[in-house]
């Protein structure tokens, strides 16, 4: 009696490997493919993509589509993982994808990459600001809606030093690879500005996720920080700031598109006011980026998330550009992106040599009366 | 010295934190030499419960202070409720099995509830309102310490006073204690140890609910991932004093939180974590039980 | 079991889950949109689900104790049904063949991404093998192992980097390094027991990660290292499909290779030195046994392997960052051992199959994914608490009369 129930459990396991390895489904559809991070802590960060993408290839079926076929959505989950994202990638390409809208991580789009480029397929990413992976021409078939880490770390340290006048920064990050990276630009550029406009410091990581940060908060008070450049996202920006203002701290906080999110201000409340930070330039007043926000409201009852205008104008710019190719021939896509303007939540843009958009850029931001206002 | 000061401050909160912790553990170890992974989870459904409460009495207009209280006793509730449920589900029926199955039983828990946090609720950070009183006659030392930090040492303080009474002064703890020495023999002296176990973990869950609460309110945010690294620093802790002992598992804390504080205050923050696991192989290199623990005599 | 005590009692059963999980299922707050969502239909979702639930698992409970007691009431060690089926050559050898076939067409029969997955579940087969000789054989708890199979990849990675050293050259390297950090390790934790060896090894993994993560001058911290070149085959340039099936074949390789290896240190001395370790440390040391040099040759000898998997999982990659080698990775390791069974081969392959397949065919339930592979390890735990195919120990019975041989 035993083993029989083995043998069928046996069989079932083979039946379920059998159907769930089949390979590539053929079709006569568009097939877009959305990788990230789907679940895990990073979730946040993936799913607005993903919806994003349902959005925008609803609207386009509901046009009939891209060359008259159907765009199809393949949704591959790569919880921000190198190692998991060459699976996605090699499931995807196996599937037939013919554009890829991902990753976000920029370590995981970096281990993804290869795979896609041998395979011919374009991949562009609302959220990988890594700059080497365009400027390093390594990878001819990326591009990405939002611009790179070393403009944003540019654009904080000219801010701190000719805008709001200080010398002493501490520059602080979360151990990861986009806060750290960003970080060590701005270190870069502070170093460069010479010793009698600019001076480091403090360059510290913190651990995100720790019960507490009043040791570096006391840090920086005690080096004498007058402003202080943190790269990394908001969970732990806000609890610094929370904890900087508790204890009647001045110093001015200034940071990257990882805090500049709604959620920022929400979480750290009256603590956010006068908070720095620098994102995409300002599309809310753009009609189209209003109809999107729109549209998420409506279809999923919240705010869309982080990278949501950037993922919605990447979609468009892809599907756009195969219309616009004629064909899901390689090399007339990235013809077309580079030729072609596609109108987008983020303005008209159309991508360059390396595969940065052109018309997307930088702007810094203030948080007053809990909103966020560019500073001109 | 100000400096110091604060550093030595913000050592002792941590410190206290992962005490709040780290009891849970140590007491569960002592009684069935579980490492129980999933009990940083507890502490995480801990704050969300209280954060559930929160927002719904909010949202009725009640008083702080009330809201406070019920939404404590609510999180302790709950977390004794998942972790003696855990405890029947998972637990028991590996009583007697080899000792790595209730180890991965355990991980299994803890990734379970990570998870059934992350899809009822929400992957995002969640604000969480600090609703501890600012005491007035704490207002002079608000450029050091504030209200929230030392109703924090108060509250570990208190906890442990009770723990300690619980076990050394009452039946139900000598009970403990018992079953802790000796499992089969507490039976045959009539200790009911199904419920005595039952017991240990309703204890621990609530001192880590009570732990949640607290560095919610401290902290200002919650997310469904805190316990995982929680849970790991306070099981370093209740190792590093000596597993099994209590007053090891507090000791052990402070020590680990004043080690963080002041290596990332006069060295650097980033290597702080590599810090505190170096002091503590070298701690357990001069006694290898931990500081207060008991030198494990093997019979043979 | 289908008495009205029994409906009582999942009854009751349900009740408790529903107030169990009332706050959390059925209240979804959002804090920062400031809203609150009742869904009062989960609430009785999981009491009809619990009741039922409850009620398969006290039978199927009931069923495994049963089970125990026959195994213990009678008197020659019975064998459990895998386990006498393994022991079986009429089973073993066709199933070999078959395996050995499957193995060598299943590349260019299925699709790229099933090649991926399958190596990689080889790479993690070769990880359990090697934490099961210190875990399994040795029964020194180890939650650190990803520290070696970090030293591995870096070690290539870097080697590549600096040096322009090849796959090849770089294998036994990284495999030797990985050893010397074992040896490394063994050292301080020598005169630990149990769950105190447990928080060293894995603050020694923590220590490896972080030291990886911030000391970017040496390991180009949280960016990694990218562009690793996969292992080249006498100068042959391959497409990524044809590299991946390469790669596939010299992971079938070295498992072979491990099997063997692994297979005769159990029988060897060093071995049963293991084994008497972990049963009794004392008695091991009264017989005459080095501890020290036990240890230590665990820990070195498991090490090992990890190097060599992590050689292979940079080149496969290509990019490695640190966190790619965190705790939960030490922990996924020693789910496969202790699920499979510790100490047996066959049940460590098992584990390493499940645990690295079964998420990647459950992606067809995406969001449920996690829970339900979590799920999956608490029941396999309840249900099979000595791992599917736990390891058989080696009996010898003597038949009695002299002149007769000893069966084994």
């Amino acid at each position: 009696m035993k083993h029989r129930i083995s043998v069928l459990a046996l069989t079932a396991m083979v039946g379920v490997f059998l159907l769930f390895g089949g390979t590539a489904l053929a079709g006569d559809t568009i097939k877009l493919g959305v990788a990230g991070p789907h679940s895990g802590d990073l979730a946040s960060y993936g799913i607005p993509t993903v919806h994003a993408a349902e959005l925008v290839v609803k609207n386009i079926n509901a046009k009939g589509g891209v060359l008259g076929k159907k765009v199809e959505l393949l949704v591959e989950d790569d919880v921000c993982k190198p190692e998991v994202a060459t699976n996605t990638a090699t499931k995807l390409v196996g599937e037939g994808v013919n554009v890829v809208l991902g990753h976000i991580c920029s370590g995981a789009t970096k281990a993804a990459l290869g795979i896609y480029k041998e395979a011919k397929i374009v991949v562009m990413s609302p959220s990988a600001t890594n700059p080497a992976l365009t400027q390093s021409g390594d990878y001819p078939n990326f591009f990405r809606t939002i611009a790179s880490d070393d403009a944003q770390a540019k654009l904080e340290v000219d801010f701190a030093l000719n805008t709001l006048k200080v010398k002493k920064i501490a520059v602080l990050h979360d151990k990861g690879d986009y806060g750290k990276g960003l970080a060590e630009y701005a270190k870069k550029f502070l170093e460069a500005a010479g010793p009698d406009k600019a001076e480091v410091v403090l360059f510290e990581g913190i651990t995100p996720g720790a019960v507490d940060y009043s040791a570096i908060v006391q840090k920086i008070k005690r080096k004498g920080a007058e402003a202080v450049i943190f790269g990394g996202y908001h969970p732990e920006a806000s609890k610094i700031v929370t904890q900087m203002r508790k204890k009647k701290m001045k110093t001015y906080f200034i940071s990257d598109d990882g805090v500049k999110d709604d959620t920022f201000i929400k979480v750290a409340k009256k603590y956010a006011e006068g908070v720095y930070a620098t994102g995409p330039k300002d599309v809310s007043k753009n009609p189209l980026a209003i109809k999107a926000r729109e549209e998420h409201k409506k279809a999923y009852g919240s705010d869309p998330g982080a990278f949501y205008d950037n993922a919605y104008a990447a979609a468009l710019a892809l599907l756009n550009a195969i219309e616009k190719a004629g064909s899901t021939d390689y090399d007339a896509i990235v013809k077309a992106l580079r030729t072609n303007l596609v109108d987008t939540p983020l303005g008209k843009i159309k991508f360059d040599k390396r595969g940065d958009a052109i018309g997307v850029g930088f702007a810094m931001y203030q948080v007053k009366d809990g909103k966020y206002v560019e500073v001109k | 010295m100000d400096y110091f000061l604060e550093l030595f401050l913000g050592g002792l909160t941590r410190g206290s934190i992962y005490a709040l912790i780290a009891l849970g553990y140590t007491m569960v170890y002592g009684i069935i030499e579980l490492i129980n992974f999933a009990h940083g989870e507890i502490y995480m459904i801990g704050a969300f419960t209280a954060l559930i409460v929160i927002s719904v009495l909010t949202m009725l207009g009640w008083n702080q202070l009330a809201i406070l209280a019920i939404a404590t006793l609510a999180a302790i509730v709950w977390s004794s409720a998942y972790g003696f449920t855990a405890e029947k589900v998972a637990y028991k029926p590996l009583r007697n099995a080899p000792r790595l199955s209730p180890l991965i039983s355990a991980i299994g828990v803890s990734l379970f509830l990570q998870n059934y946090v992350l899809l009822a609720q929400t992957s995002d950070f969640l604000p969480f309102p600090n609703l501890i009183p600012e005491f007035k006659f704490l207002e002079p030392l608000g450029g050091i310490v504030r209200s929230t930090e030392i109703v924090i040492y108060v509250v570990t303080a208190i906890v442990l006073v009770i723990l300690t009474v619980l076990i050394k002064f009452t039946k139900l703890g000598k009970a403990m204690r018992a079953t802790a020495q000796d499992r089969d023999m507490a039976m045959l002296v009539g200790v009911n140890v199904d419920r005595v176990i039952s017991f240990t973990f309703i204890v621990g869950s609530a001192t880590a609910a009570l732990g949640g609460v607290l560095i919610a309110s401290h902290i200002g945010q919650i997310n469904f991932y805190i316990g995982f690294i929680a849970g790991i620093k306070a099981f370093v802790a209740a190792v590093l004093g000596g597993i099994g002992s209590m007053p090891g598992a507090v000791l052990g804390s402070l020590v680990l939180g004043w080690t963080e504080s002041f290596f990332t205050g006069y060295i650097s923050s980033d290597y702080e974590d590599v810090f505190a696991f170096l002091f503590l192989v070298l701690i357990l290199i001069f006694r290898p039980s931990g500081i207060l623990g008991r030198a494990n005599t093997d019979k043979v | 079991m289908f008495t009205l005590k029994e409906l009582k009692k999942s009854f009751l059963i349900a009740l408790w889950f529903m107030f169990l999980t009332f706050p959390i299922m059925v209240i979804r707050v959002n804090t920062v949109e400031q809203t609150i969502d009742w869904r009062w239909n989960r609430l009785v979702m999981v009491g009809v689900f619990s009741f039922f639930v409850s009620w398969l698992w006290r039978y199927l409970l009931q069923r495994k104790e049963m089970g125990q007691k026959r195994a213990e009431e009678s008197e020659s060690p019975t064998l459990t049904f895998q386990q006498r089926v393994l022991q079986n050559p009429k089973f073993t050898r066709p199933a070999l063949v078959v395996i050995c076939i499957f193995a060598v067409i299943f590349p260019f029969y299925f699709s790229m991404y099933q090649v991926n997955i399958m190596t990689t579940a080889l790479i993690y087969v070769i990880l359990g093998l090697g934490l099961n000789i210190v875990v399994g054989l040795a029964g020194l708890l180890d939650l650190g192992y990803v520290a070696f199979y970090a030293v591995g990849a870096y070690s290539y990675a870097l080697l590549n980097v600096h040096f322009g050293m090849g796959f090849w050259a770089c294998l036994p390297i990284g495999a030797g390094l990985a050893m010397l950090f074992g040896i490394v390790l063994g050292f301080p934790v020598l005169r630990l027991r149990g769950d105190y060896l447990a928080i060293v090894t894995l603050g020694f993994g923590e220590i490896i990660r972080l030291i990886l993560e911030n000391w970017n001058a040496f390991s180009f911290g949280p960016s990694g290292i990218a562009n690793i070149p996969r292992p080249g085959f006498f100068g042959i340039k391959m497409s990524i499909h044809q590299s991946l099936i390469y790669i596939y074949f010299i992971m079938v390789a070295m498992v072979i290779f491990t099997i063997f290896v692994v297979r005769r240190l159990q029988d060897s001395r060093i071995g049963r030195a293991w084994i008497a370790l972990r049963e009794d440390e004392v008695a091991c040391q009264a017989t005459g046994i080095d501890k020290t040099k036990t240890k230590l040759s665990a820990f070195a000898l498991g090490a090992t392997w990890a190097g060599m998997g992590g050689v292979v999982f940079a080149a496969k990659t290509t990019f490695i960052n640190p966190a790619s080698f965190t705790i939960w990775e030490s922990i996924m390791i020693l789910c496969i051992v202790v699920l499979g069974g510790m100490g047996s081969i066959v049940g460590v392959i098992f584990g390493a199959g499940i645990l690295i397949l079964l998420p990647e065919y459950l992606r067809a339930f995406s969001e449920y994914r996690m829970l339900m592979f979590a799920a999956a390890l608490v029941l396999m735990m309840v249900f099979r608490p000595h791992g599917i195919i736990s390891a058989v120990r080696r009996t010898y019975q003597f038949e009695g009369s002299p002149g007769e041989k000893a069966s084994s």
